[in-house]
């Protein structure tokens, strides 16, 4: 058991923390409001021309083939630097996985450097109407078109996070309808300016269209748009799914962040509470006190459990459906620390969008909600419990 | 950075669960609550043999001089078979103590016994109101203030005080100072009290995981037998969340326990922090998890005929022990938020 880095990872991080610290943007609008979202791209951008947007990939696509401890590095200095959410994260760390596993030489080197660049921006389209957590429900259907050469595409994606804003989408079609539900499903990936896709955005609970509705009529796409073999659409998805469960997606660097940013807020409240301002006598409640601690020990959990986790990894021990419980955790303990924030702020917790009374102009009850779609996206944290009792305690699935 | 074990780690404490697993079986454990002493020698001085007891005393003294990352896994071993003994005491506790504070006379006394099998020691530190298995300890160690002193076992007089778990045996304890031999004192003293503290903290927040790691296995072992309306129990979702939440919570809290080793081995600057944050979790996790397990168990989990008591009543006395989850999570916050 060794807890320290090498010298060349500390050189590593140091390396990061001066260029997050000199380039990180700060007040950016959400990056899931159109205005915002060009904003981030152009962030993104400028992450990829100093190579960093994809550390942990090849130098070939644009990365720095940086280990997991490296990416781990990485991701704890650009939230420690208050770097925003990735808004290119469906295609890094989602699609580009897939693509590293099942993609044809062509599909690398056509889709993975356009994705490290922002230059294609990525969206993901798993649910439908009626197939949220059955997934193996959908009901799109790709039609085979021998003449040429590719699948048509019918149907509705929906729930598909920022789908109004991006310009390629992957997701599962049914290329076999007689076949059983996990079969005669194919992965595609598809350009939304195709004819025949029209795109709705949806306002989600915070306010942003973060979300689309996503409809193909008569959608063409060629047979070099098919990830993976035709019919084993649901393999190669699952696939993506355990790297959105598990540590890919949610890195405890961005938690631990969360977290630091909770003692600092507890401290500035619980001093104004000192001195009896109304609005934050709340927080000088001991009971409060034991909730920041419990906050910053969770996401400190989560640290060390991604540690022993990615020790694993790196000699070969796959966590499996283990994933479901990350995925448990790390969302439960960001909807609890933003909860802790919202009682410390007690009646300012409401406000806003930079309101005149708002504490760091609102970004805890925005965050605060954006933490309640944890346990909902990816997987109902009911599901994933489910994953839990069957697959990692193995409890009769009937 | 390798925040795992060693083979050589891993494969001692195999062997370690496999002596266990063959010599103290839930029969010898409810035997335990049953004899008077309620303690086997030939058991202690079987994982004496085998290195145990005398893993944290000195080479130099006839131990294995290996540290709480070697020692906090043996310790999970021993909760899961809910192993009635003061392994915690003597081991992770006054043997190290006493290696690093106590004068060459007293280290010489009990170093080499302990390390062979033939001293069993047991400690009551400021702010712990009983001291366990005081009936079989050929030592007592003991904190007054900033002193502590070494007390043989024959010179204590005790008063039992009945422990909910029956194999766990809780005395008040009583000695004339002329009995008691100095080992440190000032500030090396409260130097060596807090890390005994933090030890014993460590090392019982390793026993609540194997605990709660046993409970879990034995509610799984049921609900897939037990059938009701003509199905497994196990198949139905509210029984399947009960458990998913109970290794979620063991899961979490192990890392912990590890850290918290790694951290008293490296004596980081972060241990108490790091101590009170493993015992906090373990204690949490293991009460949860003992909820579940007689939850699952259903009316046959609340009989004393069934075994899973055992491992409910050590839970409820160990969570508390060596500071209960409250108390560690405030240890945290002081560290993290009082400037």
């Amino acid at each position: 058991m060794d807890l320290n880095f090498t010298e060349a990872e500390e050189a590593f991080r140091a390396e990061a923390r001066a260029w997050l610290e000199a380039n990180v943007p700060t007040g950016l609008p959400s990056g899931d409001t159109r205005e915002g979202f060009d904003l981030h791209v152009e962030w993104e951008k400028k992450l990829f021309e100093a190579r960093w947007s994809v550390v942990s990939w090849p130098e070939e696509y644009g990365g720095r083939g940086a280990s997991l401890w490296e990416w781990l590095i990485f991701e704890e200095e650009y939230y420690r630097a208050g770097g925003p959410q990735r808004v290119t994260q469906n295609g890094i760390f989602l699609l580009a996985p897939t693509i590293f596993e099942f993609g044809t030489d062509e599909q690398k080197a056509r889709f993975l450097p356009a994705m490290a660049a922002a230059d294609d921006l990525w969206c993901q389209g798993w649910s439908e109407p009626d197939a949220g957590s059955d997934l193996a429900g959908i009901k799109s259907r790709a039609a085979r078109d021998d003449e040429r050469g590719g699948w048509v595409l019918n149907g509705q994606k929906t729930w598909t996070t920022r789908g109004a804003f991006c310009n390629w989408v992957f997701g599962l079609f049914r290329t076999d309808p007689d076949a059983a539900r996990h079969s005669g499903m194919t992965y595609l990936m598809v350009p939304l300016d195709a004819p025949g896709v029209t795109v709705r955005g949806v306002e989600r609970l915070d306010g942003d269209e973060g979300f689309a509705e996503v409809f193909f009529d008569d959608v063409f796409v060629g047979d070099d748009l098919v990830l993976g073999g035709v019919n084993e659409g649901w393999a190669v998805a699952m696939a993506t799914t355990s790297s959105e469960r598990g540590l890919t997606l949610r890195s405890p660097g961005r938690f631990c962040a969360a977290a630091d940013r909770l003692v600092d807020l507890w401290k500035r409240r619980s001093a104004l509470a000192a001195i009896g301002d109304l609005a934050a006598v709340g927080a000088g409640d001991p009971a409060l006190r034991d909730d920041v601690a419990q906050s910053w020990m969770e996401a400190e959990a989560y640290r060390l459990a991604t540690l022993a986790d990615v020790s694993g990894l790196v000699e070969g021990r796959s966590q499996g459906a283990r994933s479901s419980l990350t995925k448990i955790f790390w969302s439960e303990l960001d909807v609890r620390l933003h909860e802790t924030a919202l009682r410390l702020l007690g009646p300012t917790a409401e406000l806003i969008d930079d309101a005149p009374g708002a504490v760091d102009g609102g970004a805890w009850m925005k965050g605060y909600e954006f933490s309640l779609s944890g346990p909902i996206y990816a997987g109902t944290n009911e599901i994933q419990r489910n994953v839990v009792a069957e697959r990692v305690l193995g409890l009769p699935r009937k | 950075m390798r925040f795992a074990f060693t083979d050589d780690q891993l494969l001692f404490r195999d062997t370690v669960a496999d002596l266990l697993s063959k010599e103290c079986s839930p029969e010898a454990v409810r035997w335990a609550w049953a004899d008077e002493t309620g303690r086997r020698p030939e058991l202690w001085g079987a994982l004496a043999e085998m290195g145990v007891i005398g893993l944290t005393v000195p080479e130099a003294h006839g131990g294995l001089g290996m540290d709480e990352i070697d020692l906090l896994p043996l310790l999970t071993e021993v909760g899961r078979v809910a192993f009635p003994g003061p392994l915690l005491e003597t081991t992770a506790v006054v043997a190290p103590l006493l290696a690093e504070n106590a004068p060459a006379s007293v280290a010489e006394r009990w170093l080499p016994a302990i390390a062979a099998g033939e001293a069993v020691a047991t400690v009551q530190l400021a702010g712990q109101p009983f001291v366990t298995d005081a009936h079989v300890a050929d030592v007592l160690v003991v904190q007054h203030d900033d002193r502590i002193y070494a007390v043989p076992g024959d010179k204590l007089r005790l008063t039992p005080q009945q422990s909910v778990d029956g194999a766990r045996r809780l005395f008040s304890v009583d000695f004339d100072a002329a009995d008691a031999e100095l080992i440190i004192s000032g500030e090396a003293g409260w130097v060596a009290a807090n890390t005994a503290f933090d030890r014993g903290a460590a090392a019982s927040a390793a026993v609540l995981i194997g605990l709660a790691e046993q409970m879990i296995a034995m509610t799984v072992e049921y609900v897939v037998a037990r059938r009701q309306f003509g199905v497994q129990i196990g198949s139905f979702q509210a029984v399947k969340h009960h458990l998913a939440d109970a290794e979620l919570k063991v899961s979490f809290a192990r890392p912990t326990v590890w850290n918290a080793a790694y951290s008293l081995a490296h004596r980081r600057p972060e241990v108490e922090r790091d101590v009170s944050m493993a015992k906090c979790f373990a204690s949490d996790a293991a009460e949860l998890v003992a909820r579940k397990a007689l939850q699952c168990h259903g009316a046959i989990g609340y009989t004393t005929e069934h075994d899973l008591h055992f491992w409910l009543k050590r839970t409820w006395a160990l969570s508390a022990a060596w500071g209960d989850a409250a108390w560690h999570r405030r240890r945290v916050a002081h560290v993290l938020l009082d400037d």
